[in-house]
């Protein structure tokens, strides 16, 4: 699965609501899934009285994680070539996440045609969560 | 992930499909996993998979979560101050079900910056790279760690 090189442009974007509400047990999940079982990401009592945060707060990683659905949901995980990011604010529970991507170029290399990305997933304030950048290839 | 050392990743569909629930993603029914290429951030998974990875607990080891107490370590908790900056992956193809990978992981660059809202932050970046049962590389991860001087400030 992937899109059509024709029926894409540069400066067209994509935007998807990520999460709604982010659950403490997302939290959990991705922890069981990724093997990251920092108590940051877990454990309110260590977070408030042990490392200074008023609470858990998300992995980066879980973040990115569902930020890569933006093009994943489009190209397919399988066409994905890179994909990179900057945490930029922390994500929290009771958050909203919204991601969108914008297509920056599309060019032939190596015989593929490639589509390059910006992304940007934002909270519910507005407020910038992870800027970043993927590569996916289209079909011709 | 010490230097030097090769931790094999076997990858299973039914580890992907768990991976995909945790951020989210339905757009695989469950059923229709074992073709399927892993998300692109399932390489870090390889932590279930390292013996000596720090953020998990072991046997007979202190583990600095709460208990009885705040934390289960005396003094400052190993990573309270340790966040993730960036993330970056290469593929030269997909992590699919029924890989098996080999693992290692090297340091990188390092360098250092002063912030308003935690003070100085030094940065490490390591590389992780994948390679196949035949040796060909698969994708690189490329994550880069920043260690804070105080807590980030909320405000």
């Amino acid at each position: 699965m992937t899109m059509k090189a024709s029926d894409i442009a540069v400066g067209d974007t994509f935007e998807d609501v990520l999460v709604e509400d982010l659950k403490r047990t997302q939290l959990v999940m991705y922890s069981g899934t990724s093997g990251d079982y920092n108590p940051l990401h877990t454990d309110d009592p260590y977070c408030r009285d042990a490392a200074g945060y008023p609470g858990v707060f998300a992995h980066g990683m879980l973040t990115m994680g569902m930020t890569g659905r933006v093009v994943t949901d489009r190209f397919g995980a399988e066409n994905v070539k890179k994909f990179g990011v900057r945490f930029t604010n922390q994500v929290w529970p009771g958050d909203d996440l919204t991601g969108k991507a914008e297509i920056a170029a599309i060019r032939e290399e190596g015989g593929e045609t490639l589509v390059d990305l910006t992304i940007i997933t934002t909270n519910q304030k507005g407020d910038v969560v992870v800027k970043g950048y993927a590569t996916a290839r289209a079909e011709v | 992930m010490a230097d030097d050392k090769t931790v094999i990743f076997p990858v299973e569909a039914s580890h992907i499909m768990m991976f995909r629930r945790s951020i989210g993603d339905y757009s695989v029914p469950d059923t229709g996993l074992e073709n399927t290429a892993a998300p692109p951030t399932f390489p870090r998974a390889v932590a279930q998979f390292d013996p000596e990875y720090h953020l998990r607990m072991k046997p007979g080891e202190a583990w600095f979560g709460s208990g009885k107490n705040p934390s289960g370590v005396e003094g400052k908790p190993s990573s309270s101050g340790g966040l993730h900056a960036e993330q970056h992956f290469e593929f030269v193809r997909p992590v699919r079900p029924g890989d098996v990978l080999s693992v290692i992981e090297k340091d990188g660059k390092s360098w250092e910056k002063e912030s308003k809202r935690a003070g100085k932050l030094m940065f490490q970046e390591r590389v992780m790279e994948y390679r196949d049962a035949d040796g060909e590389l698969v994708c690189t991860s490329t994550g880069v760690s920043v260690t804070t001087e105080r807590p980030v400030d909320q405000g």
